[in-house]
């Protein structure tokens, strides 16, 4: 049984509300924080602890709050990044639904670390039952007296605040949110300069995810060297994965990072193998925008180790033969998926949410996008897979914010892995003409159609 | 501080972004911008044209950034290194951009107005191919009508965001901003909306496309055969020093004066702009002078030119009368029963 950090108490009936989560020893970490650490013992806390963003980058949590600018004496926020949208991940979603005081928790130790008095909580409009969850229970910890003026008799005053997002994908890149939060079109900002210097309103400011705001309780009441212990290597303490597709249990599971693949993919505790005696195609380990992995690379690295679930091992071996982490969204695919027409989606979603800002990513999402559909729908050309080869290469690394890169990772693994179902696509239009091509008739049947012929 | 691009030195203020090293340097170095306007505050970085490639971060930490960078937003540090045409990934680079900047736009250059002064133009003759790879169909806005003055031609849009940031700075109370997102994204005033406006013309200057165009100058001439003259009058609201395009006597159009990179040097009035047609409302100081190699001054007019005397037949220009009549040119009288042929057909 894996260690539970954020979902402890996830079973305990009656947590989202405020005297359940109280007793069950809720807002200690504040009361802790507050009358016997300086802020700068919490960010040290924290830097110990290795967090690492679970947003996606990866980035530890204690360096980007150790970057934030204190000396110009302008007011500092954080800002909770609760705009999860990636396809796949679901994990932020239940967090807040369930446990919705864990993060106002987070919040306000967090805030009194980097010295805010004006903290954010950025949701996305879908997730507008949340945001009234969230808005509840601010007001319960308002009523009892962990917000607002005084807190704590100390003299530390916070405000918080749940924004609603109006349902744009980008808007959970760190500087468009923070736009969007000042009311203007979410566009991704230029860098430099970082929101660590000039963020919300040209002020000093910290974006988190919600998973790791929501681990900074634990972390001040069992202290960082106690986090650090828990994981492997550098990828420290639990993350949630939000595990979807043909698997037997799909959920959010709370993982000790270090597990094992196989286990986790296999063990009844977990996912429980798959959901029928289909076998496993292929595996997204990190939201729809990490490589996807077919099934010879999932459970051993290229190298032969066992891949664990943590942020080194999944990305061993770069781009060729690994993927990422990412933010936890671990999708499952059996054989009778269509890796085709799954690359098509994720880019349809890209076209869909790219901001239009910078020409690569609003260009090529869209190309990339209509030449997917057209390989899809039978209508490719042998010349197209060159084309989105090349077309993904041009987005990756030439845009502003990482969506171009987002946008061209998966298209360029499903090409890297799958190029013959691709190539299958384009030479036998009348077998894929129907959705489920692949269900009576998987890609291991007629993969020999396909096997370069020696003469 | 001290910078070097594609080998040449240059000693430059600190906060100098490495296109503005680039300029002051000059020559093939120079990257090409689509959407920074050294006169908007806040322009650059959108459209990826100016890419280049830091090969050595600064004296202090000399390791190279790993991606290239948008020059015109980043700004120098001593002992810089940069790459601009003698990279081949920056070349690439701009390559990729320019296709992707042309595979919606709707190549209709030989009716659009801004063919000849166009940037789009320009950098696709410099970085583009020949032939197009994209065979879908393009994406398309419906018309929209923003006034009497300025027309809107969304298709050609590339998004650099100037009109927007022009509107911002220039006027007060902007009513035109970008709508949608992704390839959807356009210029809009979303309620139909004019664009009124003491200095909405400067738009149409600082467009790089053909997406807003004079509508006074409108199909009227090809902008190659108009001759550029700097003129200027007293004007109250503005510094009333401008750019007349002429043909014969006739003001067809007047713009801002514009540099070697095609930005204004001042920004001008709607009323000098539009409603000075009349050349007795100028003072004419001489003709421009090209400081670029462009499509207008191969009817360079400083130049002496012979004039072409056409020896031929008399009346051949005018073509026989049969095949006059097949092309309908309306001064060939038909008689009665082909002109019920012409208009209904041969049924």
């Amino acid at each position: 049984m894996g260690r539970k950090i954020l979902l402890e108490h996830i079973n305990v009936p009656g947590i989202k509300t405020y005297d359940i989560y109280r007793k069950m020893g809720g807002y200690a970490s504040v009361e802790k924080a507050l009358k016997s650490m300086t802020p700068d013992e919490v960010v040290e806390e924290v830097k110990t602890s290795g967090l690492r963003g679970r947003g996606g980058a990866g980035f530890p949590t204690g360096m980007k709050w150790s970057f934030i600018d204190k000396k110009s004496g302008k007011p500092r926020h954080l800002v909770c990044n609760a705009d999860e949208s990636e396809p796949g991940t679901f994990k932020d979603r239940f967090l807040m639904e369930y446990i919705p005081h864990l993060l106002i928790e987070g919040m306000i130790t967090s805030s009194y670390a980097l010295g805010c008095n004006l903290s954010y909580i950025y949701i996305r409009g879908e997730y507008m039952w949340v945001f009234r969850i969230l808005e509840n229970a601010i007001k319960e910890a308002y009523a009892a007296g962990w917000l607002g003026k005084n807190i704590m008799g100390t003299g530390w005053d916070l405000d918080l605040h749940v924004h609603c997002g109006a349902g744009a994908y980008i808007c959970g890149e760190e500087t468009a949110l923070i736009e969007s939060l000042e009311g203007k079109r979410g566009n991704p900002r230029i860098k430099p300069p970082f929101p660590a210097v000039s963020g919300l309103w040209a002020n000093p400011t910290v974006v988190n995810n919600v998973e790791s705001i929501a681990a900074v309780p634990w972390i001040v009441n069992n202290t960082g060297a106690e986090y650090a212990k828990i994981g492997i290597g550098r990828s420290t303490g639990t993350k949630l994965i939000s595990a979807s597709g043909h698997c037997k249990n799909p959920g959010v599971y709370e993982i000790e990072l270090g597990l094992g693949v196989d286990e986790f993919m296999n063990s009844d505790e977990y996912l429980g193998g798959m959901m029928d005696d289909r076998p496993l195609k292929a595996l997204v380990p990190g939201g729809s925008s990490v490589p996807i992995l077919p099934a010879n690379l999932i459970f051993k690295t290229a190298e032969g180790n066992d891949r664990l679930m943590s942020y080194e091992s999944l990305s061993d071996g770069g781009f060729a033969t690994g993927s990422m982490l990412g933010s936890g969204g671990f999708i499952v695919y059996n054989d009778t998926t269509c890796v085709v027409r799954n690359t098509w989606n994720f880019s349809r979603f890209y076209h869909h949410e790219s901001c239009g800002q910078c020409s690569p990513c609003r260009e090529g999402t869209g190309w990339l996008e209509k030449v997917l559909h057209r390989i899809e729908t039978g209508h490719g050309r042998e010349e197209d897979i060159e084309l989105l080869w090349d077309i993904q290469r041009k987005i990756e690394g030439n845009t502003i914010c990482p969506l171009g890169d987002a946008a061209a990772w998966p298209v360029a693994a499903a090409i890297r892995h799958f190029r013959d179902e691709f190539e299958y696509h384009v030479r036998f239009p009348e077998k894929i003409k129907n959705r489920d091509h692949f269900v009576a008739e998987p890609f291991e049947k007629v993969k020999h159609l396909v096997a370069k012929q020696e003469v | 501080m001290k910078v070097t691009i594609d080998g040449q030195s240059i000693e430059v203020e600190p906060g100098t972004t490495i296109l503005q090293a680039a300029r002051m340097i000059g020559g093939e170095s120079v990257p090409p911008a689509m959407c920074y306007y050294s006169k908007l505050k806040g322009s650059g970085g959108k459209c990826r044209c100016c890419l280049v490639e830091v090969s050595k971060g600064s004296e202090a930490d000399p390791r190279p950034m790993p991606k290239l960078m948008a020059s015109c937003v980043t700004g120098v540090m001593d002992g810089m290194e940069v790459k601009s045409i003698s990279s081949e990934r920056v070349l690439d680079a701009r390559k990729s951009v320019t296709e992707f900047l042309l595979i919606n736009h709707p190549l209709d250059c030989p009716v659009c107005d801004q063919a000849g002064e166009c940037d789009l133009q320009n950098l696709s003759f410099k970085h583009g191919a020949a032939k197009t790879r994209f065979i879908e169909e393009k994406r398309t806005f419906e018309p929209e009508n923003i006034g009497p003055y300025i027309q809107l031609h969304m298709n050609r849009c590339i998004l650099c965001y100037r009109c927007v940031m022009t509107a911002d700075q220039l006027t007060d109370g902007r009513v035109h901003g970008v709508m949608n997102r992704g390839d959807h994204a356009q210029i809009s005033t979303y309620i139909s909306k004019a664009i009124d406006n003491e200095f909405s013309g400067n738009m149409i200057d600082v467009c790089p496309v053909g997406a807003l165009t004079d509508k006074t100058f409108r199909f009227k001439q090809r902008v190659w055969f108009n001759k550029p003259y700097n003129a200027h009058r007293d004007c109250d609201k503005c510094c009333g020093k401008t750019t007349l395009w002429m043909f014969g006597d006739e003001i067809q159009r007047v713009t801002a004066r514009k540099d070697v990179y095609h930005e204004v040097e001042e920004f001008i009035c709607n009323e000098c702009r539009f409603e000075h047609k009349d050349p007795a409302d100028w003072v004419i100081e001489g003709p421009r002078k090209f400081e670029k190699d462009s499509v207008i001054n191969q009817n360079n007019y400083t130049r002496e030119l012979k004039p072409v005397k056409i020896e031929t037949e008399k009346n051949i220009l005018l073509g026989r009368d049969i095949d006059r009549k097949k092309i309908s040119m309306k001064d060939v009288p038909l008689d009665a029963e082909e002109m019920k042929e012409l208009k209904e057909g041969n049924v």
